[in-house]
């Protein structure tokens, strides 16, 4: 086979990926893009002949997107924040202690991956209901945050391994206590491994649906997710001003994707090096 | 500058002992070479005098305080690491200036302090870089600074000089013994190298399998080690090892040739099995017809010398010679060895019997 | 506090926060949801609450709608994973050979998966609708549909629309994964085996594979259990129907829980399924252990 023959190819193979990934969006935004009046007639169309922005006004203007994206925005941060710092910490002890119990731990960790959440919707309500926590960005903030420390601790230990563990030596000889020396040098060093273990949970908390919709039955504290599918089982033919809800909840996420995926791949290979 | 005393040291990771009964005085202001083949602990040991490891039994003190309760940042010691672990996230003034920040010392006294140690290291020009953008040598430069800006009570080095090429290596040798004589500081300096470990320590402590062989001057251990390990560790063509067998009138013989005589040692049975340790450059070629006739396996120039390989029956050993006169393999010369140079070990635990 | 107790402590005190909360959300409301299971609990009825003990596990034995599910949940996950999977490792290997623009390729090849599961159900919900997405026509114009329908309301055919999502979804997971652990393959191997004549294919087979064999055996272990419990596709383009022919075990037990209200009913499915994932698991983890003790 000639170079160029399997350069083509492989450009080829490239360029079906894209299109693959990339058709599904594409057709969000384009539905999202086409007046009402042309939905039907030009529904397979690849390109509506007119466009409009009408869909995203009346989204924004009639509709309670606005207060669930801000919840939405609210809910992620707040668990990007916490279940980044709690799995930094945890991950930091598996990369750098041996200690009792450590299997056990992160036996407990899998586990915690592996059952369907389903099962303890129920309880977790009967847990979060008397402390008020239902109806309550706060409890959703908890129980996501409970969900994503697993992962995102072994994440955070791929990072912290690839960290040689004489760094924090030599800031505990120069008068360091270790709080210190991770605060002051470590920390500081994994700043991208923070980046992309906070935009990873970040996106799952902005994508959960089932305890969102499970915990929380008032509009004022819904999220995005849980708005969206209100909204398409109540206006299930409005599929303009659906389209443009969607295209809207994919923004944070997928700018968030594309500033972090680089990292991703570097805290996954620091995990393959070691296992 | 500190005493720091070892009593009954001890460490295990889980997987049998790294360290056993370690007992070691080091003196104010002395720069003692923790030396040993890798794996044997030498790591280990520092780490305890640094903080970083819990000892599994013992006492360890500095200045006749009791540290084993201390954290690393309490006991006031530098380290130099192998891989030299510099910050890198920080130019090089301010890994200098870490330990002083963390002191909260004055501004004005850490910019002096980092600057006068920048200037005795030749680091001034690269004070704002990164260690990125530093060669190998100038890294360990800065670890070096990070050291002595910060006068500690002890300066502990792991194998710092290991990553450098030959010549660094022997440049920073001298730098080292210099700034120590400068400084006069406590060094602990650990190395697998014999060379290092000659030429800069006033005392070598030999380290094999978690236990101290044998602690004294370089030239002490040189002459008089106290079993095989020491005596083979150092020396570069290392010293040779016959199976011997000495008989009751002093007269040690190898593959049925007298080689040489020592004065009778008392204790020994007769016709006693020894091994019999020679230096290489202590031996000397003669003729054959004088001396013991030896068989020339190969020759090797060295620039100042030649190591001669000899075959004496069925055993090999090596001789280091400045005589020029032509050598062919297969010649059988003679070997000579001089009163004094028989160094007898026991065969069966490798302690120095003679 | 002496410094040998507080070195000891260290490693708890960095760990306490995690654990802590993920025991009371996660393993304390896991053991409340499994003794549901044997229990009659049916919410809004104040007169359920007895202990019925394996009543729910030999109800299920004649239950339709289990077996389906079950049957379901083995075909959506095989077929979901072995086809993410495959595509995936291909778009890791395209990926792991320098190209200009690599970086932009690869972020856009990786979007599917910051897209949130449920948007990911309708958008895919939609390319079905014959009204306004495309798929159905084009399925027609290559002759794989009689007519522009919409699979989804098709019983036989419903199962493949989720399928299809998931498959878009989950590429970039395993292509993430393996690209992670191809780029960790020291090239000088590669050029060891080129030296030694072995061709591209060759090098595949006896290089790369058993170099990735633990990455794969444990990526596609994982992927295999959140699969299996990933309702969401499903409860969000099909709602387990038509008639419940699309059902998998994790989306029934949500429609046992929240249609039927039957809590105790759908825990004991929730047991059921937790035990065949983690005999699954524990199979794996067994077979690897085999593999590597040969090799
Ligand atoms: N953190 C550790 N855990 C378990 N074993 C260790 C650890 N550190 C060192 N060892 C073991 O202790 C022995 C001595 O190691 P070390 O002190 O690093 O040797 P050296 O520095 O002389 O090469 C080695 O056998 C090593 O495998
Ligand atoms: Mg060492």
């Amino acid at each position: 086979m000639s170079k160029t023959f399997t350069r083509a190819l492989h450009a080829l193979a490239l360029a079906a990926f894209v299109a693959f990934a990339l058709f599904p969006l594409f057709w969000l935004l384009k539905v999202s893009l086409t007046p009402d009046d042309l939905m039907y007639g030009e529904g397979v169309r690849l390109w509506p002949s007119r466009v409009t922005l009408d869909h995203y006004g009346a989204v924004l203007r009639h509709t309670q997107f606005p207060l669930f994206f801000r919840n939405s925005l609210i809910v992620s941060a707040a668990t990007g924040l916490f279940a980044t710092a709690a799995a930094s910490a945890a991950g930091y002890a598996f990369s750098r202690f041996r200690f009792r119990g450590k299997a056990w731990v992160v036996g407990v960790m899998l586990i915690s991956q592996m059952f369907p959440l389903v099962i303890i919707v129920a309880p977790i309500f009967r847990l979060l209901s008397p402390l008020g926590l239902t109806n309550s960005l706060t409890g959703l903030v908890v129980v996501y945050t409970a969900f994503n420390t697993p992962f995102a601790a072994f994440l955070m230990q791929s990072f912290f391994e690839a960290i040689p563990k004489d760094l924090e030596e030599a800031a505990m000889m120069d008068g360091a206590t270790r709080f210190q020396a991770l605060r002051r040098v470590i920390l500081p060093l994994t700043l991208p491994g923070l980046a992309a273990t906070g935009g990873f949970v970040f996106t799952a908390a902005w994508s959960e649906l089932l305890f969102s919709l499970m915990l929380n039955s008032s509009a004022a504290v819904s999220t995005f997710p849980a708005g969206l599918l209100g909204f398409v089982s109540k206006f299930s033919v409005d599929f303009g001003q659906m389209m443009a809800a969607g295209v809207l909840a994919l923004l944070p996420v997928g700018a968030f994707f594309l500033l972090i995926q680089r990292y991703l791949v570097q805290g996954l290979t620091a995990g393959a090096v070691k296992g | 500058m500190a005493t720091i005393t070892l009593s009954n040291v001890s460490k295990d990771y889980g997987g049998g002992p790294v360290l056993r009964g370690i007992d070691l005085e080091i003196r104010e202001g002395e720069f003692v070479a923790l030396m040993g083949p890798s794996g044997c602990g030498k790591s280990t040991l520092l780490r305890l005098i640094a903080g970083l490891e819990e000892p599994g039994g013992g006492q360890i003190r500095i200045d006749g305080r009791l540290v084993n309760d201390v954290a690393p940042k309490d006991r006031d010691l530098a380290m130099v690491f192998q891989s030299y672990a510099l910050y890198p996230h920080m130019t090089v003034r301010e890994n200098m200036s870490f330990a002083l920040k963390q002191r909260r010392l004055p501004q004005a006294e850490i910019t002096r302090a980092v600057e006068g140690a920048a200037a005795k290291l030749g680091l001034t020009a690269l004070l704002e870089r990164k260690p990125k953008a530093l060669s190998g040598g100038q890294r360990q430069r800065v670890a070096m600074g990070r050291a002595i800006v910060r006068n500690p009570k002890a300066f502990l080095f792991d194998e710092p000089l290991s990553n450098l090429d030959a010549r660094l290596r022997e440049q920073m040798r001298y730098e080292i013994r210099k700034l120590h004589r400068e400084l006069g500081a406590t060094s602990v300096y650990v190395t697998h190298d014999q060379v290092e470990a000659m030429t800069m320590a006033d005392r070598i402590v030999a380290l094999n399998d978690g236990a101290i062989q044998q602690v004294g001057s370089p030239q002490d251990l040189y002459d008089n080690p106290a079993n095989l390990f020491v005596a083979g560790f150092l020396g570069s063509p290392p010293m040779n090892f016959l199976d011997a067998t000495l008989a009751q009138d002093g007269a040690l013989v190898v593959e049925g040739q007298t080689l040489a005589r020592v004065p009778p040692p008392a204790g020994l049975a007769s016709d006693a099995a020894v091994t019999l340790g020679l230096r290489p450059e202590r031996l000397a070629l003669t003729t054959p017809t004088n001396s013991v006739p030896t068989r020339v396996d190969m020759v090797e120039p060295t620039g100042t010398g030649r190591v001669v390989h000899l075959a004496l029956g069925a055993q090999r050993l090596k001789l280091f010679t400045m005589d020029t006169r032509p050598l062919a393999p297969g010649e059988t010369v003679g070997l000579s060895v001089p009163p004094g140079a028989p160094l007898l070990f026991d065969p069966g635990s490798g302690t120095r019997v003679a | 506090m002496s410094r040998a107790l507080a070195l000891r402590l260290e490693p708890y005190f960095y760990t306490a926060p995690s654990l802590l909360l993920i025991a009371a959300i996660m393993l304390v409301p896991l053991v409340t949801g499994l003794s549901y299971a044997f229990h009659d609990l049916i919410l809004l009825d104040p007169l359920s609450g007895d202990f019925v003990g394996l009543d729910h596990f030999r109800e299920m034995l004649n239950d339709d709608g289990f077996w389906t599910a079950l049957r379901n949940t083995v075909v959506w996950t095989a077929v979901s994973v072995a086809l993410q999977f495959g595509f995936g490792l291909i778009l890791a290997l395209l990926l792991d050979r320098p190209f200009p623009g690599r970086g932009l390729v690869q972020a856009l090849v990786f979007l599917p998966w910051a897209v949130p599961g449920f948007l990911s159900g309708l958008t895919w919900a939609w390319l079905f609708n014959p009204v306004i997405g495309p798929l159905p026509h084009w399925l027609h114009g290559l002759g794989l549909l009689a007519t522009p329908e919409n699979i989804l309301s098709d019983p036989h055919l419903a199962l493949w629309g989720p399928i299809a999502a998931n498959v878009w979804w989950g590429i970039p997971f395993f292509a993430i994964t393996l690209l992670a652990a191809l780029q960790s393959i020291p090239k000088d191997i590669y050029e060891a085996a080129a030296m030694d004549g072995a061709g591209p294919l060759l090098r595949f087979r006896r290089v790369t594979l058993p170099l990735l064999a633990p990455t794969i055996a444990i990526t596609v272990m994982l992927r295999t259990v959140w699969v299996a419990n990933f309702a969401e596709l499903i409860v969000v383009m099909t709602k387990g129907g038509p008639a419940d022919a699309t059902q998998i075990l994790s989306s029934y037990i949500f429609t046992l829980a929240f249609q039927r209200l039957d809590f105790g009913y759908a825990s004991a499915v929730a047991a059921v399924l937790l035990l065949l994932l983690l005999a699954y698991a524990a199979a794996v983890m067994v077979l690897r252990h085999v593999m590597t003790e040969r090799a």
